[in-house]
């Protein structure tokens, strides 16, 4: 095989070149906004990036098993050279099924660097596939859905990855199939794998012209960008492009507290901010509580601050009170906290990071924070790295200043864990940071703050702390939670305890009062049996439920509350601003992102879009 | 005669007539002709919008007093133009209005009035007449009263870009039958309209092609003539195609994909055509997609359906594009019990359309599951949609019911379906309800369905025998429709096959021997057969020949000797000779044959037919004939039991049979048979032989 794709290389030359230049054409024409110098199309299959049952010929595009092909342990894959850069907007290659071998198993899909390769596409997390034997789609999973028709010798498969809403469809001769996946990850390669001898199978990657029109396919999608673009006016003047973006970080940086960094940027860009600093300032502090768990006291601060708020809210406040009692529980809420032993800088478990990232695809926080890690990270192998976690152990009060400073750091880095962002906590000792926002140490009774470092990337935001405790030495990765002593209920105080079942009754009376006033509320009902279900497990942290415990669910209660003191509801209004932030959260990889905004770019046509060359891009992305 | 049925809401009306409205209208009837002309020109300001001026205005008279000054030859041109404008407006209002205006002969006057060389005035004209002639209210044929009228639209195309919209609007529009079709034609509607296809001007574009699509549909002629026209050196399918891709406009889209299906149903394009599978068949499966509008899928889905009918290969592709079978069954979810509690307005828009939806739907499986079984099995294990089906079964409105049983028709050609899915969901039950005074379209599918359901191998055979449907059968045949006859016959026949003694009696007894024969009389070449193939049912076990002979013997025989005189096609002959080799069969029923030398005579001279099917026939027959009664006898016996007559009319036997038969030269031709180039005569003739032997 592989000498007569050497042959067909000598003969065939000016051939080649041909094929070549028409190839450079099509792709050139099909994805316009893509840079090849930064980010390469497939043009072919990995010589390298393939198990050793697979054999390439034909200038690495016709595919061939070469195994034993017993079973499914004799399944083999193969990769494209490349990985589908953001900037197609939409991406698509075809496959020909030359013959179907023995059994025709033959799977089309696409799968993250580092998958295994020793399976068909589609088996494993972060893999997708089509498979012919059966018509399923194998959505990272080792059984299948039923899909579509199945496949064999002579069909043309085709498959578009559209990176506009992370969804994937397949293509049998031309005909569309059908949406098979959403909610893909980024960075995906175009993948085949075979499992049975003499199934051959050849690659389209635009050196032919597609049976499927896929041109077809983009012009509705650049039609559609058009439309939703178009139906946000402009107005007459020109400089409005840039009000709307500002106006765009404005509000973002003021809705999720960044008071110094709005200012600043109010300041460099000679805008207004609407809302008034110090109400800024009072939101920041009450997320704060919240997001430190000290839920009774951010409701005593709203209840202070904005009268009549909670009142009118009265499924908010319940909402509160409930991860008030969870906090209880977690011995982090100041109600219990009043009656602990223990110093009370150790119990403040969550990261003090001020703000609270828009959490997208929250379903997963740890596949998302590894993604945005670094590319390299990004293989489908989930860390197990809770970096973001808390850290319970004592920290040494010499160790961190107080006034450590937070920076906002645009971070392409390779770093797959919190301890190399040391370096950039302490090399942005600057006067510009948002130090004053992060630290409010009078409120710790030694005087000890704990610090933190928001590291903005992506548009998510990674929490860390930046204590370096005895036991933590430099580039010790281990997840902090698994340190020391057990936690106990409350603290481990019974005083406490007490104190948190008299809250427990409260609580249900509140309930009960609210179903009385505003009927059933299938909601709270939920809310509190799985608040109350922490009390019936020995290790409430280590329980079914025990999930609530988590500082991480402190996020949508803050959220919550944070929206309705600025009078809105979770949901963005219908703004472009609006539409840019959604798309730009659609990808959590700033090259992503910013590739994809070259795509729209390219699309609309739009040459009065500003181009990012002020501080934007290392504010939001 | 509209006038005086208007009187009472004159009344009701004129109660609220304001002083204003009256003074609008004295003003037409000032003797200065430029007061009137202001006149009109704030009656025109006064009614944009109002629905209610505009009815007090037509109440208080002003349209007749309108149209006489926009007819008369002395009004000033911008006069009459303004006239024609307001009377555009009036149009505007409720069909109440139309009505009133077409009641005053406004269109043979805004016709004339196009007759005129000011261009103005003319699309004022037209404009109006667009409006009055797009209403349901407007009897289309209006336009077609006076011959010269369509020539002169034509030549008023190439006028401005507002006479070819408002002119192929009026034709799109009131071009519903194949008479209209032939005189838009006729008058070069396709030579006229295709360049307007290229129109700067989307709103011409769009109602080019929709007098494109009306034209097409089921005309060969046009659709022919379609395809090889060229608008700007480009074939007309190609610029349909254009049309069609998926930036344009959906509405765009949608009608260019009507034209390319309704061209291919006239037989001008291949189904295999790229155009139709890599393009139409695509587009139309998208109109259905969640993200359409209500309107868009109910006229995507009945398109598709249209065109994919009669072919197997489209049915298959587009049952694998785009999850159709599923994507369809989302159809049924309205209104949602979401828009029920959130959005009046938005329950009103699903209300609306919630019909309209589901009879798409049952259309388009209709059309998916004709022909494959896969297709089939893949739409009955959609979501419960066997129990759509049976409640669409019952639904109120009578599209759906029609729709919904049309789509049980098509999935009762499954073996598999009728032995499982259908009986497990009793579908037969509001089938039959169904049957119950339903007008005929219904009836018609709903009795094809019930033939499939009366299969032999169906379940739901026996339930259906039990609901005495067979009056209701025999009452089918007696109906003017020759396709319900059909079914009537035909399921009459599929009961019978292999039924009990008591079933036959009662169909025998129920159809009565008169009807019966008066189907063999019957125009339709179906009905004859399928009512041959009841009768050869019906005479199927010896018992059960000897009975029926014994009480209908003579018409019978009548009613066979007279369709073997008579001109029948080869297979209408073949079932007769069938019967008659059942007859023959017989133990009694054998003599009638015996003792009638002519039908013998018929018999032989079949046997030598050149058409191996009746030779063959033929022979089956003699070889019942002459069969020795030695393993019959036994038979003979228990059929017999009780007949005391004595003198057994069996036991004289096949001797004396074989005996005349071979004196009538029989056994010669049965000879020459044995030599027949055809193996199944030359076995059948040489097993009858043996007969001899033995």
């Amino acid at each position: 095989m592989a000498e007569l794709g050497a042959g067909s290389l000598q003969v065939g030359d000016p051939a080649l070149n041909y094929q070549e230049r028409e190839l450079n054409e099509r792709l050139k024409r099909l994805y316009p906004a893509v840079n090849e110098e930064e980010t390469p199309l497939p043009r072919s299959w990995s010589p390298k990036d393939k198990y050793s049952y697979i054999g390439l010929s034909q200038n690495n595009l016709r595919v061939h098993y070469k195994g034993h092909g017993k079973n499914h342990k004799d399944a083999a894959s193969v990769r494209a050279t490349h990985p589908i850069p953001a900037a197609c907007g939409i991406y698509y290659f075809e496959v020909k099924i030359v013959s179907k071998g023995r059994d025709g198993y033959m799977g089309i899909g696409l799968s993250a660097q580092g998958v295994n390769m020793n399976r068909l596409p589609g088996w494993d997390k972060h893999s997708y596939g089509y498979h012919g034997d059966d018509g399923h789609s194998f959505c990272s999973s080792g059984t299948g859905q039923p899909y579509g028709p199945t496949f064999t010798t002579g069909d043309v498969i085709g498959c578009c990855v559209n990176l506009i809403n992370n969804t994937c469809f397949y293509t049998k001769n031309g005909h569309s199939l059908g949406v098979a996946f959403t909610d893909l990850p980024p960075n995906l390669y175009p993948t085949v794998g075979l499992q049975t001898p003499g199934e051959i199978v050849d690659a389209n990657f635009g050196q032919q012209p597609f049976v499927f029109d896929i041109e077809d396919y983009m012009s509705e999608w650049r039609a559609k960008i058009h439309g939703m673009i178009a139906r946000f006016p402009i107005g007459e003047r020109l400089g409005e492009w840039q009000a709307v973006l500002q106006s765009m970080v404005s509000s973002y940086l003021v809705h999720h507290g960044y008071c110094a960094t709005a200012m600043a940027f109010a300041r460099a860009t000679e805008t207004k901010i609407q809302e008034d600093q110090s109400s800024i300032k009072n939101r920041q502090r009450i997320q704060k509580l919240v997001l430190a768990g000290r839920v009774g006291e951010a409701i005593d601060a709203t209840q202070q601050l904005y009268p009549g708020l909670l009142e009118h809210n009265p499924n908010l406040l319940f909402m509160l009170k409930c991860r008030q009692f969870v906090e209880m529980v977690n011995g982090t809420d100041s109600e219990v906290r009043c009656f602990s032993t223990r110093s009370p800088k150790s119990q403040d478990s969550y990261p003090g990071s001020p703000s609270l990232s828009p959490r997208h695809g929250a379903t997963n926080p740890h596949l998302h924070s590894t993604a945005t890690d670094s590319p390299t990270c990004s293989n489908g192998v989930t860390s197990k790295n809770k970096s973001h976690s808390k850290y319970p152990g004592i920290s040494s009060s010499s160790s961190s200043s107080p006034s450590s400073p937070s920076s906002i750091v645009y971070s392409e880095s390779n770093s797959t864990d919190s301890t190399k962002s040391q370096p950039h906590s302490s090399a942005s000792n600057q006067e510009t940071s948002d130090s004053e926002m992060e630290i409010e140490a009078e409120h710790y009774t030694n005087g000890v703050a704990d610090s933190s470092s928001a590291r903005i990337m992506n548009g998510t935001y990674k929490h860390e702390e930046i204590l370096q405790t005895d036991n933590h030495s430099l580039g010790n990765g281990l997840p902090a939670d698994e340190s020391d002593q057990p936690r106990q209920l409350c603290g481990g105080n019974q005083a406490a305890t007490e104190r948190m079942i008299q809250f427990g009754r409260e609580l249900q009376a509140l309930s009960e009062q609210l179903c009385r006033e505003y009927g059933k509320n299938p909601t709270h009902k939920k809310m509190l049996q799985d608040a109350f279900s922490l009390l019936a497990y020995a290790d409430p942290w280590n329980c079914p439920v025990g999930q609530q415990l988590d500082p991480m669910q402190r996020e949508s209660v803050c959220s919550a509350l944070n929206s309705a003191i600025l009078g809105k509801g979770c949901e963005c209004s219908g703004s472009l601003s609006h539409f840019f932030l959604s798309l730009s959260h659609a990808r959590t990889h700033t090259n992503t992102q910013m590739e994809l905004l070259q795509f729209i770019h390219q699309l609309t046509g739009l040459n009065n879009l500003p181009d990012f060359n002020y501080p934007f891009q290392s504010l939001i992305f | 005669m509209a006038c005086m049925l208007e009187a009472p809401l004159r009344i009701s009306v004129l109660s609220e007539v304001t002083a204003t409205s009256r003074h609008y209208v004295d003003r037409l009837f000032d003797p200065d002709p430029q007061k009137v002309l202001q006149g009109v020109i704030d009656m025109k300001n006064a009614v944009i919008g109002n629905n209610k001026q505009k009815a007090n205005l037509i109440v208080l008279g002003a349209v007749p007093r309108l149209l006489y000054l926009l007819q008369q030859p002395t009004s000033s041109l911008e006069l009459r133009t303004e006239c024609a404008v307001v009377l555009g407006s009036l149009a505007m209002g409720t069909e109440n209005n139309i009505k009133s205006l077409v009641d005053c002969h406004i269109i043979p006057a805004l016709l004339q009035g196009l007759l005129c060389q000011d261009l103005k005035f003319i699309e004022a004209c037209l404009r109006c007449l667009r409006t009055v002639f797009i209403s349901p209210v407007t009897p289309v044929q209006l336009l077609f009263t006076d011959p010269t009228v369509i020539p002169h639209l034509m030549s008023l195309l190439s006028r401005s870009q507002r006479t070819q919209e408002y002119i192929t609007q009026i034709f799109s529009h009131c071009c519903k039958t194949p008479e209209h079709q032939m005189i838009l034609y006729n008058h070069g509607a396709i030579q006229n309209i295709a360049p307007l296809l290229m129109s700067p001007s989307y709103k011409v574009q769009m109602q080019a092609l929709k007098c494109f699509s009306v034209l097409a549909y089921e005309n060969t002629q046009v659709s022919m003539t379609l395809v090889n026209v060229l608008v700007d050196g480009e074939l007309l399918t190609q610029v349909f195609v254009k049309m069609m891709q998926r930036d344009r406009p959906i509405e765009m889209q949608l009608t260019a994909a009507k034209c390319l299906t309704y061209m291919c149903r006239a037989g001008a394009i291949r189904t295999d055509d790229t155009c139709i599978i890599m393009k139409t068949l695509p587009c139309l499966v998208r109109m259905c997609s969640k993200e359409r509008l209500l309107e868009e899928r109910v006229e995507g889905a009945e398109t598709l359906a249209y065109l994919m009918e009669p072919d197997v290969e489209l049915q298959r592709i587009a049952s694998i594009t785009d999850h159709l079978v599923a994507m369809l069954a989302d159809y049924f979810k309205y209104p949602s019990s979401v828009s029920a509690i959130a959005d009046i307005k938005r329950l009103d828009h699903d209300l609306k359309h919630a019909h309209e939806l589901r009879q798409a739907a049952f259309k388009l499986y209709a059309s998916l599951g004709a022909n494959d079984e896969d297709i089939r099995k893949k739409i009955t294990e959609t979501e419960n949609m066997m129990d759509r089906i049976v409640s669409g079964l019952s639904e109120s409105s009578i599209k759906v019911r029609l729709a919904a049983v049309r789509c049980l028709h098509s999935l009762s050609r499954s073996v598999q379906q009728l032995r499982t899915s259908f009986h497990d969901h009793a579908v037969w039950k509001p089938l039959m309800k169904l049957l119950q005074n339903a007008p005929d379209e219904v009836l018609v599918m709903a009795s094809s369905t019930l033939c499939n359901l009366l299969l032999e191998f169906s379940p739901s055979k026996e339930p259906i025998l039990e609901s005495g449907v067979v009056e209701l059968l025999c009452s089918l045949t007696q109906s003017d429709s020759p396709a319900l006859r059909v079914n009537g016959i035909w399921a009459l026949m599929n009961m019978a096959f292999q039924a009990d003694q008591k079933v036959k009696v009662e169909i025998v007894r129920a159809l009565g021997t008169e009807q019966l024969f008066r189907l063999l009389s019957d125009p339709d070449a179906n009905v004859l057969m399928k009512t041959l193939g009841l009768l050869r049912n019906l005479l199927s076990t010896r018992p059960h020949i000897d009975q029926i002979m014994s009480s209908h013997g003579k018409q019978i025989m009548q009613a066979v000797t007279l369709i073997l005189e008579g001109e029948h096609g080869i297979e209408v002959k073949e079932q007769t000779l069938c019967i008659l080799g059942n007859i023959a069969d017989g133990h009694t029923a054998k003599e009638l044959i015996m003792t009638n030398d002519d039908m013998l005579q018929k018999i032989k001279s079949y046997m030598g037919h050149s058409n191996v099917k009746l030779q063959l026939a033929a022979t089956f027959c003699v070889s019942n004939l002459i069969w020795n009664e030695e393993d019959g006898e036994e038979d003979a016996a228990t059929a017999h039991k009780g007949d005391d007559t004595g003198g057994n009319p069996v036991a004289r036997g096949s001797q004396e049979r074989q005996d005349k038969l071979r004196e009538m030269g029989f056994v010669d031709i049965l000879h020459k048979l044995t030599q027949a180039s055809d193996p199944n005569l030359c076995d059948r003739a040489k097993t009858a032989m043996q007969q001899y032997l033995a």
